[in-house]
């Protein structure tokens, strides 16, 4: 590359200029979990005087112990996993034969089915429909009910369907030669040979469940079923409103602003913790076939 | 006649040979019917006087009267009125943040620096909103919140911005724009690394800066993957992130935070008003379905790329 001047002194500038904006963008994404750990461990006092704006000050874990000794906090968590582990193995095992299938060239009807999935991504009964048909089913307050009723999208179908179809027809040859039945070769040949559409299905399941409050919400009355985040909302934005809740919390060990900062810490920390592994996958396999022209 | 009792017979031929295939596709679609497909008979109740004694087919037809209910309620006009000025300028400002950044990031040419700008660009994405919601009641809070606090600093006044109408809107727009732009921009980034790097290189013998290899090449090769998310973006214009607004919102700001889905919410789900609240929902849905459909429509005849 010698001799040759690959960048002006203009092209200079402009990567000065967009390697800044990107770091105050990067540092304006990362200040508000900074804020949310110096704060869950500062005292309440010192949060409530503004003394905590990026390090932590009179550092405690009191809304920590606060928060852990709420058996409700333990329960949901608990849930969470629930419905995270298992909704996530029970969205795998319907989406995972029915995108194959739909892969298939001679499957008859094929465009028809097509069709039957994707339109449910642009039209949707809406939520009332959709409750009192729950509420039919009898899958009302029912932990059964969340793992089953939330288990597909079309979007996710549609992105393994496409998966399946880049796979070489060769290979489902050479294993009918070899006898195989269309269990065996969705087992041994294609499920093997789409780790990666899998991961990324698995992972979309598995944030969606972690990550979901307003069915649980609506559908779960009974405060052994809620998991993390219905009672995330219960503490964090309903007691917000209650300012005598507030008030009586401030001036000790806690406040009610370290309470919640503990309690986000705490549900984050296993997002965090998987977040590398998730990260890896996901990059790949929204390039794969999230968007097709 | 013939031809369909032939057609008949090759599916009963098909069905014996392939009953694996169909095996395996039936989980999925009977999933479909149950799930997707019942509801959208229970959206008759729309027309109906629904009583929970009678079910949804026992109730008695009322035809639009509850449309005619809905468009003489100011709280549903309100909603809608709300619906789109929220997408509209989440459509204005939300909408490029992504394609800007992802820009922005492939440009950026230190390895190190750039990966780990992605990484943390991209995490927001895996907070819940009731996380985020927690962040910004916290962040936002009148008395300890670190706005608040600078602004005091400063010589301002304290405000309750979460009380105050007037700014419901810049909050939702700019908390879900830091929760979702950077992790938004990799379907843009994604259209970038397809692009033919020989395209580049002429262009840089021929002369052009960077900027002039942006405007050029990079983001009229990538309008198509812009134009499909902007059709995306329209059919969703209607759903305008309502989980995230029910965790924000408060009587107080209704008049700019209350849009059709949370009025379905409150009226439905709250106060049991379901055929009033199924009534307001198909609203909602044909709606979508026809922006959807007109974007789709309108973008297949100035561009050639298209959802179907």
């Amino acid at each position: 590359m010698s001799g040759f001047n690959l960048y002006s002194r203009g092209d200079k500038v402009f990567g000065v200029v967009n390697a800044t904006l990107l770091t105050l963008f990067v540092l304006s994404t990362l200040y508000p979990f900074i804020y949310i750990a110096a704060s869950s461990i500062s005292s309440g006092l010192a949060v409530t005087s503004g003394d905590v704006l990026l390090l932590p000050k009179d550092i405690t874990f009191a809304a920590y112990d606060r928060v852990l000794s709420d058996p409700v906090f333990w329960t949901s968590y608990a849930n969470t996993l629930f419905y995270t582990i298992f909704g996530t193995l029970v969205s795998l095992a319907i989406i995972i034969p029915g995108a194959y299938a739909l892969s298939r060239k001679r499957l008859i009807g094929r465009r028809y089915l097509n069709f039957f999935v994707a339109f449910t991504m642009w039209f949707h009964a809406g939520m009332i429909p959709f409750f009192l048909n729950i509420r039919d089913l009898g899958l009302l307050d029912s932990r059964i009910g969340i793992l089953i009723a939330f288990a597909c999208t079309a979007f996710n179908i549609i992105l393994l369907r496409n998966f399946f179809e880049s796979i070489p027809e060769s290979f489902e040859e050479a294993a009918k030669m070899d006898g195989a039945n269309e269990f065996t070769l969705l087992w041994k040949v294609y499920i093997p040979l789409s780790k990666p559409a899998l991961v990324t299905i698995a992972l979309f399941c598995i944030v969606a469940r972690w990550n979901g409050y307003f069915w649980a919400m609506v559908l779960l009355r009974d405060e052994d079923k809620i998991p993390l985040q219905v009672y995330l909302k219960k503490i964090i934005i309903e007691l917000n409103m209650d300012d005598q809740f507030a008030s009586s919390l401030i001036n000790s060990d806690y406040s009610f602003e370290t309470i919640v900062a503990a309690i986000i810490v705490a549900s984050i920390i296993p997002v965090l913790a998987v977040y590398p592994y998730l990260q890896k996958h996901f990059n790949k396999g929204i390039m794969m076939g999230g968007v097709k022209e | 006649m013939s031809s369909s009792n032939n057609k008949i017979s090759a599916l009963g031929q098909t069905l014996r040979t392939d009953w694996q295939l169909y095996l395996l596709l039936a989980p999925m679609v009977i999933w479909f019917i149950v799930f997707l497909y019942t509801p959208m008979a229970g959206l008759q109740i729309a027309f109906k006087d629904f009583s929970l004694f009678k079910g949804i087919y026992g109730s008695t037809w009322v035809g639009f009267e509850h449309f005619q209910t809905l468009f003489n309620d100011e709280l549903f006009l309100r909603s809608i009125g709300n619906t789109f000025l929220i997408s509209l300028y989440s459509l204005l400002f939300a909408f490029p943040m992504p394609i800007i950044l992802a820009l922005m990031f492939n440009e950026l040419h230190h390895a190190v620096f750039k990966k780990t700008a992605q990484t943390i660009a991209y995490l927001p994405h895996f907070i819940s909103v009731v996380i985020v919601a927690g962040m910004v009641v916290s962040f936002l809070s009148p008395t300890t919140g670190i706005v608040n606090l600078v602004l005091e600093y400063f010589g301002f006044e304290k405000t309750y911005f979460l009380t105050n109408p007037e700014y419901f809107r810049p909050i939702f727009i700019g908390s879900t724009m830091w929760k979702e732009a950077g992790f938004e921009s990799i379907v843009y980034l994604a259209a970038i690394a397809g692009v033919n790097p020989s395209l580049y290189e002429s262009a840089r013998v021929d002369g052009a800066s960077r900027w002039q290899q942006i405007w050029r090449i990079t983001l009229p090769s990538i309008l198509p993957t812009i134009i499909i998310m902007l059709i995306i973006r329209i059919g969703n214009l209607v759903e305008v992130g309502f989980e995230y607004i029910i965790l924000l919102y408060q009587p107080a700001t209704f008049e700019t935070s209350d849009v059709i889905s949370t009025f379905i919410y409150r009226v439905g789900l709250q106060g049991s008003q379901y055929d009033i609240a199924t009534a307001a929902g198909l609203f909602n849905a044909v709606i979508a379905f026809i922006l959807v459909y007109s974007a789709n429509r309108i973008s297949r005849k100035l561009s050639s790329s298209s959802l179907w």
